[in-house]
């Protein structure tokens, strides 16, 4: 009996182990599949050559990137730029200034605005922020917008990254020493004195990280910006213009690529970028995050 | 500083306060000389940092603190309505347990409280700020390092520093928490000098952590025990001569 | 004067940041309030009891159960392959590790980072891998590439609950001469309404994705029977039915949307009560 015990535990152990080395590996794995799927169209056109030629012509062989990751990248910035004041704000109201009561009701509307999913906000965006672009927005200042564009992309991802990035904002603020704030506080400085010389001061390099996080999270969001972005393989010249985020464009042509040569490799290669850039985007905040918990926890 | 006609001290009437549901200080009432050191003493968890915290509205920073009754300083009921919290805490300058450097250089740890109050004249500014690091002797220690962080310097000189920072705004009062509980007994030291030297222009209140400290620097005394004040005398009659056997107690060791 | 200011400047950013808390609640309100304004009048009993009819598309009678069962099916199958590799290794990390040992920080890493690439990539690594094993669009490879996806949330998330288990705990277990094996199972015991809220978050994301599955579950009309074959699911009937030019399927796809919203609701106030249940019981 005594041994079964003893032999049940070390089992239970080397499972756990095994487990555990096989998660980490998985990260490898994923990397190392999609670059070999992509290895194909990259030894026939170079890295370069691809990300910076913007011709997107599959049935001639064009595999240029370029419209795809300015799209992305301009989708992504629209986004935070509309998400970080209104986040920034709202989590210093929530950690600073408001009551328990309103902080109680405010946490769970921001989770649930996290676990709505994608595809409702595509559907929310192509109702309400489509039409109000092309109707209202865009007639001041293009000729002729359909509304599904950038700007739309942008403001959909903006809603959807709100509570990531709050929530990320929040345990930064909450982590800075309360000694601290009671210091700046007992200097006779106001809250907001408080809150713009010492806590901003103090998790800059977290917010900085939070930021990061936000726009790498804009960055993969697939379903929603596939719904009100027009996906147009063009180089968007205003943000009334459509766009085409390489989300977009891997979830669009799946279905087609099978049939043309090299095709299904240039979109595992779309993969393989998007996966490189968040990556290395989320080890950096992270890392930054961890950093500042850990200098904080005395 | 403008010096106005009203008794110049600080006095608590029916003092009570509540965190939840438990009744922290028990109807306190108090008179604190000025210019002169009282230090609070009491056995841990008796409610001594609470009632210090009392004296500049730091429990306003604490939802679940309930605070009832009066705290007079200068004539003026800090705890009345549409009192300026902020003019309180100007006024009543706080020295932490801990030494709690902001996340700034050591100039700039000096000027924030300046700045937070409206100076804005660079010369003005470096002045004072040189005028109390040499105050608290740490200007002769790191001369040429003030523009470093903070955080650099030693437990003893942040200690000092966070003093010359709440000194720079020219508080009246000078409330200290268990100052020199972390540092060593030559920094320990150097800040007694300094509330000795302080007394002259301010009123100085301390909740000390021992009694040797008290007896080398107080005046008067404030013991108290669970939540309520057992004692309260000059130093002298206080040591020598207490009226309270829990006091008698307390000075002879039995409990701590 | 001066004082005046710095109150003026605070009172007018306390006036700004409640305009921007509220303007986040003002979202919340209208992206439901869209769905359900649009997607309630074309919600009826049979879009949820039956299963696309002959000319579904085309406007006619029918209903999405197939991609209700679809989802619920995916997403059931992937919680139980998640749970089995998520739970142990949380308790792996937490008890048998070192407190802030180095590979126990560098799997939190390691998730931290999974719990970030998008559900896009997990598609297209899911894809790959059921080429690789000679696998089609199929149940099968929808719950592989979700549970690769919800993973991460599901981990990090016990995790969160898990490291801040108070140390004696374990402690007084092992004292008791209990195997490291024995101090686990009641250690789970005590964690349980965390692992519940874990379960609960990831059914969240793994239901209402729709990238991941794209191109791995494939889409069919009817319920599946067996792994190997296609399964439709939620968030790509609401997507494929929103690119009908036919108004009626356009509703429907509206009609879809507040189902799938209502089941996020739904599964929002459980966890949320269940963590609150949790906190209780450690005050």
């Amino acid at each position: 009996m005594k041994q079964f015990r003893i032999i049940i535990n070390k089992f239970v152990r080397q499972t756990m182990l095994g487990i555990a080395v096989l998660s980490l590996l998985l990260l490898v794995v994923i990397g190392l599949t999609l670059l070999v799927k992509a290895l194909p169209v990259i030894k026939e056109h170079s890295l370069w050559a691809l990300l910076t030629d913007s011709s997107w012509k599959p049935f001639k062989g064009d595999f240029g990137f370029l419209p795809f990751v300015l799209s992305t990248l301009h989708v992504s910035i629209i986004a935070i730029i509309i998400a970080l004041p209104v986040s920034l704000l709202t989590a210093i109201y929530l950690n600073t200034f408001a009551s328990k009561t309103i902080r109680h009701f405010f946490e769970p509307a921001i989770d649930l605005l996290s676990g709505i999913p994608p595809v409702i906000y595509g559907v929310w965006g192509t109702l309400t922020i489509v039409p109000f672009i092309a109707d209202t927005l865009a007639p001041h200042f293009v000729d002729y917008s359909s509304g599904y564009s950038v700007l739309a992309g942008g403001i959909t991802l903006s809603v959807m990254i709100i509570p990531l990035l709050i929530s990320v904002l929040i345990e930064l603020f909450r982590s800075v020493p309360d000694e601290i704030i009671h210091a700046s506080l007992s200097l006779g400085a106001t809250k907001w004195q408080t809150v713009k010389k010492v806590i901003l001061r103090k998790s800059f390099p977290g917010i900085i990280a939070a930021v990061v996080l936000a726009v790498s999270r804009a960055f993969g969001e697939t379903i929603a910006v596939l719904m009100v972005c027009g996906n147009m393989a063009i180089i968007p010249k205003s943000i009334f213009d459509a766009c085409y985020p390489l989300p977009a464009l891997i979830a669009n042509n799946y279905g087609e690529m099978l049939s043309m040569p090299n095709y299904e490799s240039a979109l595992m290669l779309g993969a393989l970028l998007l996966f490189m850039i968040i990556v290395f985007f989320n080890g950096i905040s992270r890392l930054t995050l961890y950093h500042i918990e850990k200098r904080f926890q005395m | 500083m403008e010096q106005t006609g009203q008794p110049h001290n600080v006095s608590i009437e029916n003092l009570d306060v509540f965190i939840e549901a438990n009744h922290i200080l028990k109807n306190i009432n108090l008179t604190i000389p000025e210019k002169s050191i009282t230090c609070i003493i009491g056995p841990s968890g008796c409610g001594k940092s609470t009632l210090l915290r009392t004296l500049n509205r730091m429990h306003d920073e604490t939802p679940e603190v309930r605070i009832s009754g009066k705290v007079t300083v200068d004539g003026q009921n800090i705890y009345a309505p549409r009192v300026d919290v902020i003019n309180v805490r100007k006024k009543m300058g706080l020295l932490a347990q801990r030494p709690c450097p902001l996340p700034m250089s050591v100039f700039d740890n000096v000027a924030y409280g300046l700045r937070i109050h409206g100076m804005r004249n660079r010369k003005d500014i470096n002045q004072r700020v040189v005028q109390y690091l040499q105050y608290v002797g740490l200007w002769d220690e790191i001369q040429g390092r003030v523009k470093s962080s903070a955080a650099r310097l030693s437990v003893g000189q942040q200690q000092r520093l966070c003093l010359a920072r709440g000194l720079a705004i020219e508080p009246e009062y000078i409330l200290g928490d268990e100052a020199t509980s972390s540092l060593d007994p030559i920094s320990t030291k150097k800040i007694e000098e300094l509330f000795l030297k302080l007394k002259e222009k301010y009123t100085i209140i301390l909740v000390t952590h021992t009694l040797r400290q008290a007896r080398r620097i107080a005046d008067y005394l404030i013991f108290m025990y669970m939540g309520e004040i057992v004692e309260a005398a000059p130093a002298e009659q206080f040591f020598n001569n207490p009226r309270c056997q829990l006091t008698v107690d307390y000075l002879s060791g039995s409990f701590s | 004067m001066r004082l005046d200011l710095k109150k003026k400047e605070e009172r007018f950013f306390i006036v700004l940041m409640i305009i921007s808390a509220l303007l986040i609640m003002s979202f919340l309100g209208f992206i439901l309030g869209t769905i359900l304004y649009k997607g309630l009048p074309a919600l009826n009993l049979d879009m949820i009891t039956k299963l696309p009819g002959g000319g579904f598309y085309l406007g006619k009678e029918g209903g999405v159960l197939n991609a209700i069962a679809g989802s619920l099916m995916i997403t059931v199958g992937s919680v139980i392959i998640s749970a089995v590799f998520s739970v142990p290794l949380v308790m792996y990390i937490n008890f048998y590790l070192r407190k802030g040992s180095f590979f126990s920080n560098a799997i939190r890493f390691s998730f931290d980072i999974l719990f970030g690439v998008p559900s896009i990539v997990y598609g297209a690594f899911g894809f790959a891998l059921m080429v690789y094993l000679g696998l089609k669009a199929s149940l099968l490879g929808g719950i592989i590439s979700v549970s690769l996806l919800i993973m991460p949330v599901m981990m990090r998330s016990f995790d969160e609950v898990a490291k801040l288990l108070p140390h004696n705990l374990p402690e007084a277990l092992l004292s008791l001469g209990s195997t490291k094996y024995e101090m686990i199972k009641v250690l789970l015991r005590q964690l349980m309404p965390a692992l519940i809220t874990a379960v609960l978050l990831s059914v969240g994301r793994g239901i209402g994705d729709a990238a991941t599955v794209l191109f791995t579950s494939g889409y069919t009309d009817n319920i599946p029977t067996a792994l190997g074959q296609p399964a439709a699911t939620l968030p790509l009937s609401i997507f494929f039915q929103l690119g009908s030019p036919v108004e009626e399927v356009q509703n429907r796809a509206y009609a879809s949307a507040v189902i799938l919203t209502v089941i996020i609701l739904v599964l929002s106030f459980i966890s949320r009560y269940f963590s609150a249940k949790y906190s209780k019981n450690k005050i």
